[in-house]
């Protein structure tokens, strides 16, 4: 009986053949609507930060370096490829390209930086000032942060980094055995 | 040069342990995928193992949790030398959607450190055995930078803003 059955096993192991793909050497075409790495095209940006103010890991930073030019900065390290800033761009300058095969030894690999020239005030020969005044401004314009793209930070006001030495003190503390010792 | 590296500290099979420190399983079961006769990585003589005691490689997958985060410290510590890290996915590499949620340390970098990254939420296959074949050497990286300047923008607008002044006769009667 066992026979039988095994012999049935390798039937059906035979049936479907190999099914390994080669990988590094043959690959396969990715499938309709796969999202990969998103591809600025910075011919058709308009710097609106709609991208930057939608992005649910908020990987897009944007700041203003002086008035007249500002950086949008992709970090796709934290990107999630959820296609949202394609979504949300109105001149479709951003499309989900196909590329997947972003692996890398170092996070500076996978960035973007786009620099933009503002148009200016006609009158007044400014751009909007986007400096952010008060607290209801701030509100009003997520996107318009002036984000920090040294440390690749969004400046945060709500909560703080997470500190290890802060975990570790915790960690290690001990309740006083007696009051007073 | 890290890849030269590893090819030399690596000369045979490489021992994976796969390290969940807070993943949604997304990840998680891509690496199964790798695994499965599909994208089969043992042709790479890459195993899987239970223990980072006998693992040469960790794939690190998910935003190292504030629980998860000394635990992540120890298995990289239990590992011998010389010891690879790939992260997994975009929580690993820089904590993903919850990159500063009040119990995501912030990806895997803050834990331990990272050798290879591998971007994708989660990552295709494909994206992991590429990541494995890049540490081997048997490929080539193919991510790059991109740096994009709007250069010839400045013109544009200062010819559309002479149209403009051209066809406006607001300005001619101020000239005059």
């Amino acid at each position: 009986m066992w026979l039988t059955s095994k012999l049935k096993q390798v039937l059906l192991v035979i049936k479907p053949g190999k099914v390994t793909l080669n990988y590094p050497a043959e690959s396969r075409p990715v499938p309709e609507g796969f999202r990969g790495q998103p591809a600025w095209d910075h011919t058709k940006c308009i710097g609106c930060g709609g991208c930057a103010n939608h992005c649910p890991a908020r990987t897009i930073l944007t700041r203003d370096i002086c008035p007249e030019i500002r950086i949008l900065f992709y970090d796709g390290a934290r990107c999630t490829y959820c296609g949202r800033c394609a979504d949300v761009c109105p001149e479709k300058a951003i499309v989900m390209s196909p590329d997947f095969e972003l692996a890398t030894g170092d996070r500076n690999d996978i960035t973007q930086s786009l620099e933009l020239f503002m148009l200016t005030c006609q009158r007044c020969g400014r751009c909007y000032d986007l400096e952010i005044k008060n607290a209801i401004d701030k509100l009003d314009l997520r996107g318009y942060r002036y984000d920090s793209l040294e440390a690749r930070t969004v400046i945060r006001t709500t909560s703080d980094r997470f500190a290890p030495r802060l975990l570790e003190a915790t960690e290690a503390y001990r309740r006083p055995d007696r009051i007073g010792d | 040069m890290l890849a030269k590296l590893a090819r030399k500290a690596f000369p045979k099979s490489l021992w994976l342990y796969h390290c969940n420190s807070g993943a949604c399983n997304g990840c998680d079961i891509e690496i199964l995928n790798v695994l499965t006769p599909y994208y089969d990585v043992e042709r790479f003589g890459i195993k899987l193992v239970g223990s980072p005691r006998h693992a040469d490689v960790m794939l690190l997958s998910g935003a190292v949790t504030r629980p998860t985060f000394p635990l992540v410290k120890r298995a990289y510590a239990a590992m011998p030398g010389p010891k690879l890290v790939f992260g997994v996915g975009s929580c690993a590499l820089g904590g993903g959607c919850w990159f500063d949620t009040y119990n995501v340390t912030g990806g895997g970098a803050t834990a331990i450190p990272i050798d290879y990254y591998i971007p994708g939420c989660p990552p295709r296959p494909e994206a992991i055995v590429y990541g494995v074949a890049l540490a081997l050497g048997l490929v080539d990286k193919k991510a790059a930078p991109v740096e994009l300047k709007q250069v010839e923008f400045p013109i544009d607008a200062q010819l559309r803003t002479k149209a403009w002044e051209e066809r406006n006769v607001i300005y001619k009667l101020l000239r005059d």
